[in-house]
């Protein structure tokens, strides 16, 4: 898919995505062995963003699986469509009852889940198991399964084998530790708050009427707050958020007031908007 | 240096060190990292590392034990100037510059050529080491602040409303300095560590004569079997000590109550009792790398004498510290293997593998702190390198206030204290601290300061 670790961030770069090295790195290897993608990371440093970059590249359908608890196989592999099956069978009254059971289940009343999705077919594709720490432990097993042989048995059917790979990315926010097992089946990339260049790249890029000197000014302002004791700090995401609000409010630059005003964009706790309002001497006026 | 081979080499040491640190890493792994190496290169280091870590790793904690590994195993171009290294004034000068572009990949070479001008101390091959601490002290990065942020200021890189964070983020910048020379000190010892192994199996004079840091294997076995003689040689002295103690001295305000009745005139002296049971010893033992020769001899011999005191307890540190004494006393058949069996048994490590005395101590004070009563005599045994940590004052002087008496032996000659990361002055002055390089010196200071 990619001829260089230049390369995959030029395309990535293409579509919008803005990769630091250690994620072109980690990309471009996950496409060479063949292996999934495990990221890790906060809210809001691209995570998501990174596999739907990746689909868009590589020309590829994305195929999302998002995590909740409480996902099982039924909502994540997939499911007989009963309703369809029931319709099927009193239409059918003087059939044998064979050859209505081999009927109903074909792939005509077969409902299609994203990892059943993902090994079907020709096409390219990029699946994407979101917010993979969201879902309960026996998930895990299945995603193991999926991801070890890139097969899945339907009894009814018998045996699915992916002709082509997807390409494999997990995301999570750690807010529970993955099984080991899974682990290992994976490459594994952090994804951190990126570096300040490489921000000022993002928002100029992501909100592109923002000129470079207030673009500086407002990811240093976010590093500041970074650097201080806060319930939550402001990922990215917030940052173009906040960039989009100055934007709109016609500031020019920034200055007491616009900031004051503003902080609630960068941060959802009233505390910590008490706290940076003392240290970023908001008050002083 | 680059042959396959080579590469190969290097990955497999990498990967054995990794897990010596505890980072799980199977064989499926290794040759995934294998083939990152054969799809990445070596040309570019940075990317070699992040194809490392995510071949390598399975969470982000990890990341911090694996860089500094890394760093061993792959390390930098060792570049630096050519001809001869650079003043402290121009270094400076480029330092500051590299700080007020925020030059990241400048930083980290600066920091090199830092810990190469200033951080190397010693002058004979088998006591040199690489020093952060002395790096910095020589060098005093914080003294930039004042400039590097005129510089920024001058060159129109701040202004308005955010001039009010300048300061703060060259103080990050600073900090990210530190941590860079602290990894380049750290790298370039370990590196040595490999190369005095080797050094050190040069010829000596008589076990007892030879400095306990630069005995060899052999000579170590040699000192152990002295042990049981010199205990009992011991043994001798303290009863002989006990005797003259048990002989005791006048109890002067009982002698003149007593002499009352003589109209004040003191008549029969009174002597003091002797102390009712036998005193308690407790032994604080660094058992990393170069000062495991000496510990293992002392806590032996220690162990050799037990039944001169009511208790002995033995706790052994790194940067953890672990109570021992039953390891010591199962192990009395075995003692070639006590080193092993600590290693192996006792929890004296956490993510690192390098001597902490601040935190060990801090422990100590924290966890035992009952260990150690107006009856007991406390020994701790360490050259005092805390390799830039913080020493810990207060925790020690915690554990004196508590104790009968604390001595600290260290196995480094007196020169050498506080050079490098050495903060035995520190120590030296809240406990009262002897120079112990042999075990000639050992067996004199353990007659003369055992209590009886
Ligand atoms: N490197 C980047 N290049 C371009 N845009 C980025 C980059 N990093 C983050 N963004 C932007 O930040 C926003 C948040 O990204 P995304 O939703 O992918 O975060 P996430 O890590 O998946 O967060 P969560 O854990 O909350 O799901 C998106 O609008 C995305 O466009
Ligand atoms: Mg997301």
């Amino acid at each position: 898919m990619f001829t260089s670790v230049d390369d995959v961030s030029a395309r990535l770069a293409e579509t919008g995505y803005l990769a630091s090295p250690a994620v072109a790195t980690t990309v471009f290897l996950a496409d060479r062995l063949g292996k999934p993608l495990l990221v890790e990371g906060p809210a809001g440093v691209g995570k998501t963003e990174l596999a739907k970059a990746v689909a868009q590249v590589a020309g590829a359908r994305l195929v999302r699986l998002q995590c909740y608890e409480g996902v099982d196989e039924s909502r994540a592999l997939y499911e007989w469509n009963h309703a369809k099956q029931l319709l099927r069978i009193s239409a059918g009254r003087d059939e044998t009852w064979d050859e209505t059971r081999t009927d109903i289940f074909s792939e005509e009343f077969l409902l299609t889940r994203p990892l059943l999705t993902a090994i079907r077919g020709d096409d390219p594709k990029v699946l994407l198991i979101d917010e993979t720490d969201k879902a309960d432990v026996e998930v895990e097993g299945l995603l193991l399964e999926v991801l070890s042989d890139f097969q899945v048995t339907v009894p009814e059917l018998g045996t699915i084998t992916a002709t082509r790979r997807p390409f494999v990315v997990l995301t999570s926010n750690a807010s529970r530790e993955l099984s080991e097992a899974l682990r290992r089946r994976c490459l594994f990339l952090h994804i951190g708050f990126p570096e300040e260049e490489l921000e000022r790249r993002i928002v100029r890029l992501k909100v592109p009427g923002l000129d470079e000197a207030l673009a500086r000014s407002v990811v240093r302002v976010v590093g500041a707050l970074r650097a201080m004791d806060l319930r939550k700090v402001p990922s990215v995401a917030e940052t173009i958020d906040w960039a989009h609000t100055l934007l709109a409010l016609g500031a020019g630059t920034l200055d007491e007031t616009v900031v004051r005003a503003t902080l609630g964009v960068l941060l959802k706790h009233q505390d910590d908007v008490l706290k940076a309002s003392a240290k970023l001497d908001l008050d002083a006026l | 240096m680059t042959t396959a081979a080579g590469v190969a080499e290097r990955l497999t040491s990498l990967v054995g060190s990794l897990r010596a640190h505890g980072v799980r890493i199977g064989t499926g792994e290794t040759v995934d990292a294998a083939r990152a190496i054969g799809e990445l290169g070596l040309a570019d280091r940075e990317l070699l590392r992040e194809g490392l870590a995510a071949t390598l790793l399975h969470g982000t904690g990890q990341r911090q034990v694996f860089d500094p590994v890394f760093d061993l195993y792959f390390p930098r171009g060792v570049g630096g100037p050519e001809g001869q290294p650079a003043g402290r004034q121009d270094l400076r000068e480029r330092l500051a510059a590299a700080l007020a572009a925020d030059d990241r990949a400048l930083l980290g070479r600066l920091a090199a050529e830092a810990v190469d001008g200033f951080g190397g101390y010693g002058s004979s091959p088998e006591s040199d080491g690489w020093s952060s601490y002395q790096t910095l002290e020589r060098l005093r990065p914080q003294t930039l602040m004042a400039r590097v942020r005129d510089e920024v200021r001058a060159r129109g890189g701040s202004s308005g409303f955010t001039d009010r964070l300048l300061e703060d983020e060259v103080r990050r910048r600073i900090d990210a300095f530190r941590t860079l020379v602290a990894a380049e000190a750290r790298r370039r010892v370990a590196e040595r560590r490999g190369r005095d192994e080797i050094a050190r199996r040069a010829v000596a004079p008589t076990a007892d004569r030879v400095d306990f840091l630069f005995a060899g294997k052999d000579r170590l076995a040699e000192l152990r079997r002295t042990v049981q003689p010199l205990a009992r040689k011991l043994a001798t002295r303290l009863a002989a000590r006990r005797r003259h103690a048990a002989r005791g001295s006048i109890d002067l305000r009982r002698t003149l109550r007593g002499s009352l009745s003589t109209g004040g005139v003191p008549m029969k002296p009174v002597l003091r009792r002797r102390r009712p049971a036998r005193p308690e010893l407790v032994l604080l033992c660094d058992v990393s790398g170069s000062v495991s020769g000496f510990s293992d001899f002392t806590m032996l011999l220690v162990q050799a004498l037990h039944d001169q005191f009511s208790k002995v307890r033995v706790f052994a540190f790194v940067n953890r510290i672990d109570e021992v004494t039953g390891l010591l006393e199962h192990g009395r058949a075995d003692p070639e293997g006590l080193g092993a069996r600590i290693q192996a048994e006792a929890e004296i490590t956490g993510w690192h593998g390098s001597s902490d005395y601040g935190m060990a101590l801090g422990e100590f004070a924290e966890r035992y702190a009952d260990a150690a009563g107006p009856r007991t005599t406390v020994f701790v045994l360490g050259d005092a390198r805390t390799n830039g940590g913080d020493p810990n004052l207060p925790a020690v002087r915690r554990i004196a206030e508590r104790a009968r008496r604390v001595y600290w032996l260290n196995p480094e000659q007196r020169s050498r204290w506080g050079t490098g990361d050495s903060v035995a002055p520190a120590y030296a002055e809240l406990v009262e601290m002897h120079e112990c390089r042999t075990a000639r010196q050992l067996s004199a200071l353990v007659a003369r300061l055992l209590p009886v």
